[in-house]
C-alpha cells in the first residue's frame, strides 16, 4: 500500500497536485510524519508503560476499595467513588487533620528552600563565574559536590551534625549557648518567637478555628525546630545543581552589553539589577519551577531523618501517603494524597507561569 | 486533525500491549496457585523474609534454613529484608509473597482482615503450648493464625551501683515505692526514672491501674476511662516533679540508651535492653526487676512479639508450614534464643530458658500477667499521633489526650468495620 503510493507520489504529473493535497499521509511531509512517529513510537510505548499507565493505575485506586492483595483490577476491588477523597478533605478526622499537618509542615519547607535555595544558587554562580576567581575549577566541584553525594550519605552526615550531642551543638556549646534537640524538637520556630514575646496561648478566634483539622493556630506555628534540619540539608545539597544551571546562562550574556553599562557608568548592583537579572530569567523560571516541583515532593530526607517525627512536624504529603498505603494498608487513601499533591503542584507550576509570564509582557509594553 | 488521530490510535496500540502483558504476565494477575494444589506436598524452593536485628540473627535463621532444606529436601532462600512491612506489602501486591515471613501483631491484623493468612497452627502439635498474652496477639475473630516465635515483656531495670549509692534496699513493689525511690535516686545529672514516650512503653500503667485499651472483643476502644486518666496523671506527677524524664528530655533516642548512659537510674523497658547493655554498655551493672503493681496491686505489662506468617495463596504451602513446624520447636527456639538473645515463645521452651538464664527469669514470669501491645488493623497513624501527644505528657492534659486517641483509634475500627 504504502509503497505503492509513493510510486504514485513520484511518477504523478504535477497536475495531480491537487488529490496530493487531499491524501496528504502519501506527500514526502506526510512520508516523514509517518517516519517520525515509527521512530518515536518505542519511547511513546516506555512512556505509557512506565507513566501514563501507572498513573491511570494509581487513580483507580485512589477511587477503589483496593486492600494491596493481588491485581487492583481484580473482580473483588470495587469503586468506591469519591469516599477517599472525602475521608482526607471533608470528613473532620485523623486522616484529614494528619494531610492538613502535613500540607502545612510542607508549605514551610517551600517557602523556605525554594527562594533562599535559588539566591544561594545565583550568589554561587556569580561568585563562582567571575574571570578573576583564582581556582575557579575547584570551588565549582565543591559547590556541586553534595548535589553528587547520595543522599543517604548526605541524610546520615546531617544526622550527626543535628544530633543533640552533635557537631553543631558542640559549636554553640563552645559559644557559651545551649542547642536544641534539633530533630526531637516539634516546636514551630513562630511559636517559638511568639512565646519569646510573651504570647504563650492562642487567642481564641485562631485557637478554635481552622482548616483541614489544623486550627489556625497551628497553621502558623512555622516550621519546627527539626523541620529547620531537613529545611538546612535540602538548601545545601540542592544550591551545586541549581548553580549549574545558572553558570551557562551567564556565560551566555554578551559581554559588550557589560561594557556598555559600565561606560555609561552603572555600578555593580546596577549592573546585575538591570542586566544579569532580566538575562537570566529564563534559567531563574526553570530553576523556580524545579524547585517549586521537588520541594513539594520530599520524600528521601523526611524517610531517612526523621519518618515524619517528631509529633509529625516532618510530615509531608509525599511521605504521608507512603504511610497511609504500606503502614496502614489504606491503598486508596495513599494513592489520593498523592493526586491531591499532584493537583496542588498542578496548579501552583501553571500560577508561578502566569506570574513570571504577566510580568516579562508588562516589562515588554 | 491527522497527528491527533495519530496519537490516539498509537495510545490505543499501547494501551492493547499493556493489558495483554497485564493479563499474561503473573506481575498482577491474581496467583494461579491454588490452596487445592498447595496441599499436595511438593519440593518447590521456599522463600523466608524476616526483618534482622543483626549480623547474629542473619547468621542464626540462614543456619536454621540450612538444616531445614537437609532434613526435607526443600531449599529455602533466606531474604533480610530492609523493610519488612514494605517488601511483605510488595509481595502481596504482585500475587507472589514471601512463603514464609516475620509478621508484627499490627500488620497481622491488617492481614487477617483481608483474609490472606492459612490459619495454620490448628495443624500443629504446639499450637496450645503458649502463653495467652501471645497467642491472643494473632488471634483473629477467635481463630489462633499465626504462631509467635519469640516473646518480649517489660520490666524494671535498675543501676545497682546508683542504687546502693541512694542506700535502697528491696525494689519497689507498687507505685508510691516506684515514686520513693525515683525521688531518692534523682540527683542533678541523672533523673530516678525514664520510660519511652510511646504507647508501648507507657500503656502498663493503664493496666495496672485497672485500665485497659479496648474491650476484649477488640471492637470498642476504651482509653478515657477514670482509671486511665488517673494512671497518666500519675506519670504527669512524676515528669513535673523532675523525677521521671522521657529519653528526649536528656538527649537519648530511647529510654535503654538513657539508662546505659546513667542519665536515668531505672528503666522500664523490654528485654532487648539486655542485647543493648552487653554490646554498648558493658559497664553497666543492673538488676532486673518485676514491674511495681498498681494502688489496687494490680500486676500487669505489656507483651510484645512476632510471628510466623504464612499467605494462605502461595506457590508450597505445605512446605511452609514444615518450616514453621521446623522452626517452632523448643530445640530451635534455644538455638535462636543463644544465638541473639531472644526469648522462646514456647512454654516447654521458656522452662529451659529460665534454667539457663536465671537472670532473666522475671520476663517469662510476668507473661503470666501480659497484655499484648495495642494492635488495631490500620492503626499505625492513630497510634503514632498518639505518642506525638504522649510526648507531651508533662505539659499536656492527661484526659484530653486519652479523649483524643479514643476518637482517633475508635475512628479506625469503625472505618474497618
Amino acid at each position: 500500500m504504502t509503497v505503492l503510493a509513493r510510486q504514485d507520489g513520484r511518477t504523478d504529473p504535477p497536475a495531480a497536485g491537487g488529490i496530493r493535497a487531499r491524501r496528504p499521509l502519501f506527500t514526502a511531509r506526510g512520508r516523514e510524519a509517518v517516519a517520525g512517529w515509527l521512530m518515536s513510537a518505542p519511547v511513546i510505548v516506555l512512556l505509557l508503560v512506565f507513566l501514563v499507565a501507572p498513573i491511570a493505575m494509581a487513580a483507580w485506586v485512589s477511587v477503589s476499595d483496593w486492600n494491596g492483595i493481588g491485581s487492583p483490577f481484580a473482580s473483588g476491588v470495587h469503586a468506591v467513588g469519591g469516599r477517599n477523597y472525602a475521608a482526607l478533605l471533608t470528613q473532620p478526622g485523623l486522616p484529614q487533620q494528619q494531610l492538613g499537618e502535613s500540607l502545612r509542615n510542607n508549605l514551610y519547607y517551600v517557602i523556605i528552600v525554594v527562594p533562599v535555595q535559588t539566591a544561594l544558587a545565583l550568589g554561587l554562580a556569580l561568585i563562582v563565574s567571575r574571570k578573576r576567581l583564582a581556582g575557579r575549577g575547584f570551588f565549582r566541584t565543591s559547590y556541586y559536590f553534595p548535589s553528587m553525594t547520595s543522599s543517604v550519605a548526605v541524610s546520615i552526615l546531617f544526622l550527626y551534625i543535628f544530633g543533640t550531642a552533635g557537631v553543631l551543638n558542640a559549636i554553640i556549646g563552645d559559644l557559651g549557648g545551649q542547642g536544641p534537640n534539633w530533630l526531637d524538637d516539634p516546636n514551630g520556630v513562630l511559636h517559638i518567637v511568639l512565646s519569646g514575646l510573651g504570647v504563650t496561648t492562642a487567642p481564641g478566634a485562631l485557637a478554635n478555628h481552622g482548616f483541614l483539622g489544623v486550627s489556625w493556630w497551628d497553621w502558623l506555628a512555622g516550621p519546627s525546630v527539626a523541620m529547620i534540619a531537613i529545611i538546612a540539608l535540602a538548601i545545601w545539597t540542592t544550591a551545586g545543581t541549581f548553580m549549574l544551571i545558572f553558570l551557562p546562562a551567564i556565560y551566555a550574556i554578551p559581554s559588550d552589553i557589560t561594557e556598555a553599562a559600565t561606560m555609561d557608568g552603572a555600578n555593580a548592583w546596577q549592573r546585575f539589577r538591570r542586566i544579569t537579572l532580566p538575562m537570566l530569567r529564563p534559567a531563574l523560571f526553570l530553576v523556580l519551577t524545579l524547585g517549586l516541583i521537588s520541594t513539594w515532593q520530599v520524600f528521601d530526607q523526611i524517610y531517612l531523618m526523621s519518618q515524619g517525627n517528631p509529633a509529625g512536624t516532618t510530615l509531608t504529603p509525599a511521605f504521608l501517603s507512603y504511610l497511609t498505603s504500606f503502614q496502614d494498608q489504606q491503598w486508596g487513601q495513599g494513592a489520593a494524597i498523592a493526586f491531591i499533591l499532584f493537583a496542588l503542584i498542578v496548579v501552583l507550576t501553571i500560577a508561578q507561569r502566569l506570574i513570571i509570564s504577566e510580568r516579562r509582557a508588562g516589562r515588554a509594553s | 486533525m491527522r497527528s491527533k488521530f495519530a496519537i490516539a490510535a498509537l495510545a490505543a496500540a499501547g494501551l492493547a500491549v499493556l493489558s495483554t502483558a497485564c493479563s499474561s504476565g503473573n506481575g498482577f494477575g491474581s496467583s494461579s496457585a491454588s490452596s487445592a494444589a498447595a496441599a499436595t506436598p511438593n519440593k518447590s524452593a521456599l522463600t523466608l523474609m524476616f526483618g534482622s536485628s543483626g549480623t547474629a540473627e542473619t547468621a542464626a535463621v540462614q543456619q536454621a534454613a540450612k538444616a531445614f532444606t537437609k532434613q526435607s529436601g526443600i531449599p529455602v532462600q533466606v531474604i533480610a529484608a530492609s523493610n519488612l512491612t514494605q517488601q511483605v506489602a510488595q509481595g502481596f501486591s504482585g500475587g507472589t509473597p514471601p512463603n514464609v515471613f516475620y509478621l508484627d501483631p499490627l500488620t497481622f491484623q491488617n492481614y487477617a482482615k483481608d483474609g490472606v493468612l492459612d490459619a495454620y497452627p490448628s495443624t500443629l502439635p504446639n499450637s496450645s503450648d503458649f502463653a495467652s498474652a501471645l497467642s491472643q496477639a494473632f488471634t483473629y475473630k477467635s481463630t489462633f493464625t499465626c504462631e509467635p516465635k519469640d516473646a518480649s515483656t517489660l520490666a524494671l531495670y535498675v543501676n545497682t551501683t546508683d542504687w546502693q549509692q541512694a542506700g535502697l534496699g528491696a525494689p519497689p513493689s507498687n507505685w508510691s515505692q516506684l515514686e520513693a525511690d525515683a525521688k531518692k535516686l534523682t540527683t542533678g545529672g541523672r533523673a530516678g526514672l525514664t520510660i519511652d514516650q510511646t504507647h508501648s512503653g507507657i500503656d502498663e500503667f493503664l493496666y495496672q491501674n485497672g485500665g485497659t485499651v479496648t474491650n476484649a472483643a477488640g471492637t470498642k476502644v476504651e482509653l478515657d476511662s477514670s482509671q486511665n486518666v488517673a494512671a497518666l496523671t500519675f506519670l504527669k506527677g512524676m515528669l513535673n516533679q523532675g523525677i521521671m524524664k522521657f529519653p528526649s528530655q536528656v538527649g537519648a533516642g530511647f529510654s535503654g540508651q538513657a539508662f546505659g548512659e546513667n542519665k536515668a537510674a531505672m528503666d522500664i523497658i523490654g528485654n532487648w535492653e539486655n542485647g543493648e547493655l552487653e554490646s554498648d554498655y558493658p559497664n553497666v551493672k543492673f538488676k532486673v526487676y518485676p514491674l511495681p503493681a498498681g494502688p489496687s496491686g494490680t500486676h500487669a505489662t505489656l507483651s510484645f512479639t512476632n510471628c510466623w506468617g504464612v499467605p494462605k495463596q502461595q506457590s508450597n504451602l505445605a512446605g511452609a508450614v514444615d518450616l514453621v513446624k521446623f522452626l517452632t520447636t523448643s530445640q530451635q527456639e534455644m538455638t535462636f534464643s543463644k544465638a541473639f538473645g531472644v526469648i522462646p515463645s514456647l512454654n516447654t521452651a521458656q522452662a529451659q530458658y529460665v534454667k539457663t538464664y536465671p537472670q532473666y527469669a522475671t520476663f517469662v514470669q510476668e507473661l503470666a500477667y501480659a497484655h499484648p501491645d495495642i494492635a488495631i488493623a490500620g492503626s499505625t497513624q492513630a497510634l503514632s499521633a498518639f505518642d506525638s501527644a504522649l510526648q507531651q505528657l508533662g505539659s499536656g492534659n492527661p484526659a484530653s489526650i486519652l479523649k483524643t486517641a479514643q476518637q482517633n483509634l475508635q475512628a479506625v475500627i469503625n472505618q474497618g468495620a
